[in-house]
């Protein structure tokens, strides 16, 4: 049994998977449901001046039958007044003293507003806070959310007010809707940020009624932005975590997001360096039971690699994260075919053929179809391996090179020393 | 030949690919309160088992199931799944349910491949626990017991534990390693499994009422009574148990290759017994039964089956006298054809012989496949109450008339009460063995 306990940035959790801040926490009934169900830690639903919300919030796309590959909401933060918050966080700290509760907070960008909520929360014995940043809608309208999360400056200054208050560590929630995640990310390290978590939601429209012309969803006949989450976006929040992993001047933990379902997502968040991970779009799927799975499956897949302890996990990949400029030219892959195992649906001749290196070639040996890779003409692409519906019919494999690696940074300055 | 008797008798049902398990894994609605919970015997977390093969965690899916059933390799291939599990999924009601059974052997069979250790046995409490029979319910209350801290001792008559499993069950519906491999895992946790110990032989139920703090008997059910009628002793008849069993240690013989069967009675033991003679060559296979399809006990997919190995149903059919030639071997059966009269105690209509209806059918073997005996003096050696050698219990205890002895299984199968299914028969042990660890705990955990 690996011990999956985690310490990000002074915040101690059973294990690394934390519900987000995010319709699953709306409540001290919820979030003490989802500590029953295994859930480490929570981070309450956005605190502020409780706002109005719109009726008909979610919609989810579904991707060639799968339920949910992503998710999209127009809902906002709480929609509840901040006193009932408070003894509700209260009480579920009371009765889960060792899980961990962070108050995601969400003020109007004015000093004495951070200081005045920083403090309430902190009263009642919350173990961290999380700076909403990241929302895109709504909020950000109101000069909230996103809208400061997408000012280098304004992520910087209000950090640094929740800084001069606070006594928990106070992790600063990132927006991706922004060209360099790391630009905010710094920004929000030279405020005194202890942690930072990424990603909030991405600007998305889920889709368009061919019926009706109505958005999805709509409220009465009109639509908005909303925020997308859910597996889909998982690559694109892995890629940031990544990013801001290993930028020297991003030198505070991570608390992971975007798109984790299962043990696995988590862990490749985990050893991407992220310390822990938030969920969602999983739990509002399936139910809070799914963190069984979760805990179980870490725990398994630590034991089964000889890991003692989840924390070892962090950040293993990060230096195996570079630039293209690093990577080395003469690296050399291509495509093998088992003609055994393949059964002859040519999805990957006709990938190859049309949209690829065309190095994929069909023939019939003794009256039966095969398939052969040229491989002089083969780029290492993996695009077959790719549409390869079949476990074991297409590999990968590396040709040894009679050239030494080399980069195209070391390629381009061995030019220049050569002009020179 | 023989190895293509081998062949008859393999596994049928080929097992998931990865490709396979992963698509039906990943279908599956995880549903909240799932009813394939609720129908399975044992209550495995149908739902997070499966999830668990759609995640990767195999090792977390076969421990997801074993816990709750520890023969549950064996019941991801015998269960009755289409009135169990797979009949409670929510998607037969809009799609096609779940293969739920296939993707338990998927987990388990890769527990078994991988040798991985599922469970460890628990702090031993200094309690003994003897269970007399080591098929489905003994294996399973052993199992228990021991992650409970219990010391157990099994004992068992035959030359290898596992029962109905390792001697009853059809090889090509379960083969012998699955079997094996369960008895390993109970072994492994420290059980003591005397096997070619019978009880009343090899020690006497006094011996073991007195050294041990609570006995659970699970002995199952006997041989196939006599039929009562002439030439039963000839060569050429069996007794389907001891048919089926032969065939599960390996013998596979040559001499009903073209040869033609009768088999009397229609339950599943009767279609086992069919089956098997199709698969050791046998030309024609008839069931012979003395009431009508609708009457018979054998479930619906197993007569699908015996239909699909070409055995032929003779219904209102009795057998009269066996019919052997000098040397003592059965050349044919003289059979009377029935009618249903009225209905007799049991609400059943009974089968009357029409007179003068009586008629021979060539045939070179009988298998009796009429019910199963009691082991009655063994019962009684345990001065345990019975009703016609079913043990009386209290159905949520498993408690006999004896408050140290409790019983489960086959053995208390019957006159309306239990269940013959195998994964009733694991229940019943986890039952058995809940009950005892809840006895023995209680009075030093309140003080």
């Amino acid at each position: 049994m690996a011990d999956l306990r985690i310490d990000l940035a002074g915040i101690k959790s059973p294990n690394p998977f934390w519900l987000a801040s995010a319709p699953p926490t709306n409540s001290g009934y919820q979030v003490q449901r989802a500590f029953e169900a295994g859930w480490g830690g929570a981070v309450w639903k956005t605190l502020g001046e409780p706002i109005l919300n719109v009726s008909s919030r979610f919609a989810a796309v579904s991707f060639n039958g799968q339920r949910v590959a992503g998710f999209n909401n127009i809902e906002l933060i709480t929609d509840r007044p901040l006193e009932v918050n408070l003894n509700e966080i209260l009480e579920t700290k009371k009765r889960f003293p060792n899980h961990a509760i962070i108050a995601s907070l969400m003020v109007e960008p004015q000093q004495e507003k951070w200081h005045e909520i920083v403090k309430k929360v902190e009263a009642v014995g919350v173990d961290g806070l999380e700076l909403n940043f990241g929302c895109p809608h709504g909020m950000a309208e109101r000069g909230m959310g996103s809208a400061s999360g997408q000012v280098p400056e304004l992520v910087e200054k209000q950090t640094y007010w929740v800084k001069e208050v606070a006594r928990t560590p106070v992790i600063v929630k990132l927006t991706p809707n922004i060209t360099d995640i790391t630009m905010t990310a710094e920004a929000a390290v030279r405020g005194g940020a202890d942690a930072v978590s990424m990603i909030n939601t991405i600007n998305s429209l889920a889709g368009v009624d061919l019926d009706t012309w109505n958005t999805v969803p709509h409220v009465g006949g009109k639509g908005a932005h909303g925020g997308y989450c859910g597996p889909a976006v998982k690559p694109i929040a892995l890629n940031m975590v990544a990013e801001c992993a290993r930028n020297p001047l991003v030198n505070v933990p991570i608390s992971g997001i975007g798109g984790i379902s299962n043990w696995r997502d988590a862990a490749e968040f985990l050893l991407m360096g992220a310390t822990g991970v938030q969920v969602c779009t999983a739990a509002m799927h399936h139910g809070f039971s799914i963190v069984e799975d979760m805990i179980d499956g870490l725990n398994n897949y630590l034991d089964g690699k000889g890991i003692a302890s989840v924390m070892d996990l962090v950040g293993q990949s990060v230096p195996r994260y570079s630039n293209w400029g690093d990577l080395d030219l003469n690296y050399n892959i291509v495509a093998q075919i088992n003609n055994d195992v393949c059964i002859n649906c040519n999805k990957c001749h006709i990938a190859c053929e049309d949209t690829s290196h065309q190095c994929i070639d069909l023939y019939t040996e003794s009256g039966r179809p095969m398939l052969k890779v040229r491989e002089q003409d083969c780029v290492g692409c993996n695009l077959c391996a790719i549409v390869c519906p079949v476990d074991g019919a297409i590999s990968m494999v590396e040709r040894k090179s009679t050239i030494p690696p080399m980069t195209w940074n070391e390629r381009q300055s061995l030019i220049s020393n050569f002009i020179r | 030949m023989s190895s293509q008797l081998e062949r008859n008798f393999a596994e049928m049902t080929g097992r998931m690919t990865k490709n396979e398990a992963i698509e039906e894994a990943n279908r599956c609605l995880y549903c909240y309160d799932a009813p394939c919970i609720t129908a399975c015997p044992t209550s495995i977390q149908v739902p997070n088992f499966i999830k668990k093969i759609a995640s990767g965690n195999m090792k977390g899916s076969a421990m997801t199931i074993m816990d709750a059933n520890p023969i549950g390799a064996s019941c991801a291939r015998v269960c009755p799944t289409e009135i169990l599990c797979e009949g409670a999924c929510v998607l037969n009601s809009s799609t096609k349910p779940i293969k739920i059974g296939q993707l338990q052997r998927y987990a388990t069979d890769w527990a078994m491949e991988t040798g991985v250790e599922l469970f460890k046995k628990g702090e031993p409490n200094g309690k003994r626990i003897a269970i007399v029979g080591s098929g489905p319910a003994g294996l399973s209350a052993a199992r228990e017991l021991s992650r409970f801290g219990y010391s157990v001792t099994i004992f068992e008559a035959e030359a290898k534990a596992g029962g109905l499993n390792t001697y009853g069950i059809v090889s090509f519906r379960l083969p012998n390693e699955v079997a094996d491999w369960e008895v390993a895992q109970v072994a492994k946790l420290g059980v003591e499994i005397k096997t070619n110990t019978r009880v009343g032989v090899d020690i006497s139920a006094e011996e073991i009422l007195t050294q041990y703090d609570s006995v659970i008997l699970a002995v199952g059910m006997g041989s196939v009574p006599n039929l009562g009628i002439e030439g039963e002793e000839l060569e050429g008849v069996h007794d389907a148990i001891e048919f089926v069993k032969r065939t599960k240690m390996g013998v596979l013989t040559e001499d009903l290759i073209g040869k033609r069967v009768a088999v009397i009675g229609a339950g599943n033991t009767a279609i086992d017994g069919a089956t098997c003679a199709v698969r050791l060559g046998a030309e024609q296979v008839d069931i012979l039964y003395r009431r009508t399809e609708k009457e018979m006990t054998a479930y619906q997919y197993e007569y699908e089956f015996a239909k699909q190995d070409g055995v032929g149903f003779k219904w209102l059919t009795a057998p009269k006298r066996i019919i052997g030639d000098e040397a003592g071997k059965v050349v044919g059966l003289e059979c009377v054809k029935m009618k249903l009269g009225e209905a007799g105690a049991d609400g059943r209509q009974r089968p009357e012989a029409i007179e003068k209806s009586e008629f021979v059918i060539e045939v070179d073997a009988v298998i009796k496949a009429i019910g199963q005996t009691r082991f009655v003096p063994l019962i009684e050696a345990f001065g345990l109450q019975h009703t016609n050698g079913v043990v009386d219990i209290d159905e949520t205890t498993m408690q006999t008339s004896n408050d140290k002895v409790f019983a489960c299984g086959d053995v208390v199968f019957g006159n309306g009460q239990g269940e013959a299914m195998v994964v009733t028969a694991a229940q019943q042990g986890k039952d058995a063995a809940n009950v005892i660890h809840e006895r023995f705990r209680k009075p030093s955990e309140i003080a």
